[in-house]
């Protein structure tokens, strides 16, 4: 799927390219260990030092939108944009694309599973329905 | 006790130029133009103006932000004490706010804010263009998975506020409709045909729930507000509007970090903000200009206003019974931004002076003494005005 890749910075990078090993890892205060993301260097809660932490990779589907809408020239639609909440910790929310997911089957509250789409040195994390 | 800095500020005048989808004037001809129509409109001249602000200020190369203070300063011949813009803080309100703190702290007399966008021309040169390089800040948490516009991010919204409250597209759509009803009425909006909900129900899905009429319309225009001390304004040949109370808050929507369960904007602080600097009540509303970027996005600032409960919005515009000309709460009399134009926050302050000086014409509310104004999905102002 065409995508524009982000920029990468010391504070993020890692969150793009831990599913080389195919993990998900997401920020972590090292002293409150309030999970954070978007990743941030200071915890905003606690002010402590931050540094990334593996997860499990699970999440249910906290909100989703399905994407008809032809926005540029090579972009296959529809597909499905999402927010999705890591099961390590309330409102802890990854926006992602649901994918391998039938349209009857989408709904909030769905679990889902992280996997990975590889785009040049980036992983990006993606989720679909939980095995079983 | 302190004085809250809006009770010492007043709108002496309000000018809006030409809508144009695209406009054959150039963005800076198009400030000028509601410039000097706010200036006049005030009864003062170019001599009188103190300060001078704007949102966001000249940023990026497209047409969202195409003009800053200072070529308006150096066009319209001011030499301000006081200049100000900024992409941060507020959005469109924030400006304003700006504005006010700087007349009440004695830093300028009359301070002229102004709003233009370029964005009809702007498409117009780039339509269907792939974003080139790095997605950057918050765009980085969305781009890489094609959400390529906001309303990815509100069609989150609006699909968990649905499911939460059993909402409709029936219901949503009531927005679209009475927008289009009032932009009927309104000569400077840009598209005044009627449509009807079964319309809005044909329309093509952009992205779920949201669909075409969900989504405000790109033009060219500005909007330029004048905000005087209240006794500067004292002596100008019309009594001018007085700002109630004002209210904002700030949210991380824009960077990914969402809190809450996707039903509830961080607007709801400015709306406890707002009403806790006045003895007004949502109760004494005449009319409601809320922000319409996306329909959505009105629905959740109502309930943050505390016009409707939570979770009720929805069944309180359905069918525009209580949101039409003549209903409990006016709703978006010029049109809003899904049918006027989206002259990007501005164009609901303008409208909201409109009514209260009795010129809306065919769609005035007979009698309105207030307005609450409420514009942004990222940062959030509202402003409540009487006058």
């Amino acid at each position: 799927m065409t995508r524009q890749l982000p920029a990468l910075d010391p504070d993020t990078e890692f969150f793009w390219k831990a599913g080389a090993q195919g993990r998900l890892q997401i920020c972590r205060c090292q002293s409150c260990t309030r999970y954070i993301h978007p990743p941030l260097p200071r915890c905003p809660a606690c002010g402590g030092g931050t540094a990334p932490s593996q997860v499990s990779g699970k999440a249910r589907i906290a909100s989703y939108t399905i994407n008809e809408q032809p926005w540029q020239r090579g972009l296959a639609v529809p597909y499905v944009f999402a927010a999705v909440e890591l099961v390590e910790q309330p409102e802890l929310y990854v926006l992602t694309n649901i994918i391998a997911c039938p349209a009857q089957t989408l709904r909030i509250g769905l679990d889902v599973e992280v996997t990975f789409e590889q785009q040049e040195e980036f992983y990006l994390p993606l989720f679909r329905p939980a095995n079983g | 006790m302190v004085e809250y800095p809006e009770k010492s500020v007043r709108i002496s005048g309000a000018g809006q130029s030409a809508v144009g989808r695209p406009s054959t004037r150039s963005a800076l001809q198009l400030t000028l133009d509601a410039c000097q129509a706010a200036i006049t409109d005030a009864g003062l001249t170019p001599a009188d103006i103190d300060g001078l602000t704007t949102y966001p200020g000249p940023v990026g190369e497209g047409g969202f932000s195409p003009v800053g203070a200072t070529e308006t300063m150096l066009a319209l011949g001011l030499t301000p004490t006081w200049v100000g813009a900024s992409t941060e803080g507020h959005a469109h309100m924030g400006a304003i706010i700006s504005a006010i703190q700087a007349i009440a702290s004695g830093l300028c007399r009359h301070v002229l804010v102004f709003r233009t966008v370029a964005e009809a021309s702007a498409r117009a040169r780039t339509k269907n263009a792939s974003p080139t390089g790095r997605a950057t800040r918050g765009n980085a948490w969305t781009a890489p998975f094609n959400a390529l516009s906001p309303a990815h991010i509100y069609a989150l919204y609006a699909q968990a506020y649905f499911t939460k409250y059993n909402a409709t597209p029936t219901q949503l759509g009531a927005i679209a409709v009475n927008s289009r009803a009032m932009a009927a009425l309104n000569p400077n909006a840009i598209y005044r045909a009627p449509i009807t909900i079964d319309d809005y129900l044909a329309s093509r899905i952009i992205t779920s729930p949201l669909r075409l009429y969900d989504c405000d319309t790109h033009i060219d225009g500005s909007t330029a507000i004048l905000l005087s001390h209240r006794d500067a304004a004292r002596d100008l040949p019309r009594p001018p509007i007085e700002i109630e109370s004002m209210g904002m808050a700030l949210g991380g929507i824009g960077f990914g970090l969402h809190k809450g369960d996707f039903t509830t904007l961080p607007a709801d602080a400015a709306g406890r903000m707002l009403w806790s600097r006045t003895d007004l009540t949502p109760n004494d509303l005449d009319i409601a200009q809320i922000y319409d970027g996306f329909s959505i996005l009105t629905l959740l600032w109502m309930e943050s206003l505390g016009i409707c409960k939570r979770g009720e919005a929805a069944s309180f515009v359905e069918g525009c019974t209580r949101i039409g000309l003549g209903a409990k709460m006016p709703l978006n009399t010029s049109g809003g931004q899904l049918s006027a134009g989206r002259f990007h926050g501005y164009g609901h302050i303008f409208e909201a002076c409109e009514q209260l000086w009795n010129r809306a014409g065919a769609r005035q509310v007979p009698n309105a003494k207030t307005c609450v104004v409420a514009t942004g999905g990222f940062g959030y102002g509202a402003l409540l005005l009487r006058k």
